[in-house]
């Protein structure tokens, strides 16, 4: 039987941490058919034609203590003892697999001893499983599959975040301008969706450059809202003419607000602005004086379990 | 329930219907748009008595489904507008938030 072509040392990062990861119960079938001692050889034959193994574990209670295997049949065949029960001719050196050893572990097994099948053991030496090349292999080509999509989902991800890298488009924002409001966001919006960035990735930056657009248009007058895009993130930076913020940590406090009543009336200036840019931005910097007010945001454009890779 | 399914509630009038098959997943009512913005879900129908445009940018960014004004307000025609070019559908109801959320909660 040809060797599983994997191993701990030659193979792929992806593949060496899919081998390492699996356990042998992953990967084991458990619905073993067994026999006694006392089963005939014969017998053992019948059993394995019928059920298309091609060895069995003999069992007492729980417990392994030893494997008849085909080339012990065909064995018993030739030399006219197939009516014998197994426990005068099967094999008990037996080499078996702990349930919680990984996967590695069998693959090396499997290139190390000329057997097709071994059997598995949990931590009271029950028999719990046999494991086969084939049910490695099956697991194994399951796992990589998984493995390559998401590496082929991040890819795309990347590569349509890499095209709009170096970008950078400025909206000019007009004082109590609430006709426009909202139009440089739609527009931020639009260019992630036309990246396919994830949704809620979008869901996020959308809520950061709205708040610091409708902050512009309702507290300021006038100034600027700049998308930077990298491979990675979408920097904001919300700048003014002024007047100012007195009280930045009083601006950051969830419904603190400064607006008038007229503003309030439109639905706006419930001091939720800058706590919102805060909470679904990664990075955050503000500062400010009578000159104007500058507000930074970073919303990272890669989903949180790819950015590690 | 889709948006069409919305021209079946007698309490309820049709101002524009960007898209008919569009699903309805969640019900949000609020009248601080930055409360919306930050708590209300996608494809959402928001309750609310803010009927100008700033509503429909609202809408649009979060991917809500529909804008149904409560309380009798009438959308003014550049909300409307607003509302066909972003693909957002807008209804008006002769009932107040609770009671037009409650209308709509059996058929989610």
């Amino acid at each position: 039987m040809s060797e599983i072509p994997i191993n701990t040392l030659t193979s792929s990062s992806v593949i060496l941490e899919l081998i390492l990861r699996l356990k042998v119960k992953d990967v084991m079938s458990t619905n073993v058919i067994t026999a006694t001692k006392e089963t005939t050889l014969r017998q053992i034959q019948e059993i394995m034609r019928k059920e298309r193994v091609t060895g069995l574990p003999i069992v007492m209670g729980k417990r392994l203590v030893g494997i008849v295997s085909m080339d012990d049949i065909i064995k018993a065949l030739d030399l006219g003892y197939i009516e014998d029960p197994a426990q005068d001719h099967m094999s008990q050196n037996l080499i078996v697999l702990d349930e919680e050893m990984p996967v590695s572990f069998a693959i090396n097994y499997f290139s190390r001893y000329r057997y097709h099948r071994f059997p598995v053991l949990n931590k009271y030496k029950h028999l719990v499983g046999m494991v086969t090349n084939r049910d490695i292999t099956t697991v194994l080509l399951v796992e990589i599959n998984k493995e390559v999509e998401q590496l082929e989902k991040l890819a795309k991800v990347r590569s349509h975040a890499t095209e709009m890298s170096g970008e950078v488009h400025t909206y000019p924002i007009l004082k109590n301008d609430f006709e426009n409001a909202g139009s440089a966001s739609t527009q931020i919006k639009k260019r992630l969706k036309e990246a396919k960035i994830p949704n809620a990735i979008i869901r996020r930056a959308a809520i950061a450059s709205y708040e610091l657009e409708m902050n512009m248009v309702v507290h300021s007058d006038g100034g600027t809202l700049k998308a930077e895009y990298t491979p990675t993130t979408l920097t904001l930076t919300a700048q003014d003419h002024g007047p100012g913020i007195s009280d930045i940590e009083g601006a950051l406090t969830p419904g603190w607000s400064t607006a008038s009543e007229w503003i309030r009336s439109l639905g706006f200036g419930a001091g939720m602005g800058l706590p919102n840019v805060k909470s679904v931005a990664d990075t955050f910097f503000i500062e400010s004086d009578v000159r104007g007010t500058t507000v930074s945001c970073t919303v990272n454009l890669l989903p949180k379990e790819e950015q590690q890779l | 329930m889709t948006v069409k399914d919305l021209t079946h509630i007698s309490a309820l009038t049709a101002h524009h219907i960007a898209d008919g098959e569009q699903p309805i997943k969640d019900i949000y009512c609020g009248d601080l748009l930055s409360d919306v913005m930050a708590n209300a879900l996608e494809e959402s129908a928001l309750c609310t008595i803010q009927g100008h445009k700033n509503t429909v940018a609202v809408a649009s960014l979060l991917g809500l489904s529909v804008i149904i004004l409560c309380n009798n307000r009438i959308p003014p025609a550049d909300m409307v507008e607003a509302a066909a070019s972003e693909e957002i559908s807008i209804f008006s109801s002769s009932l107040n938030h609770y009671k037009t959320a409650l209308e709509l909660t059996p058929l989610l």
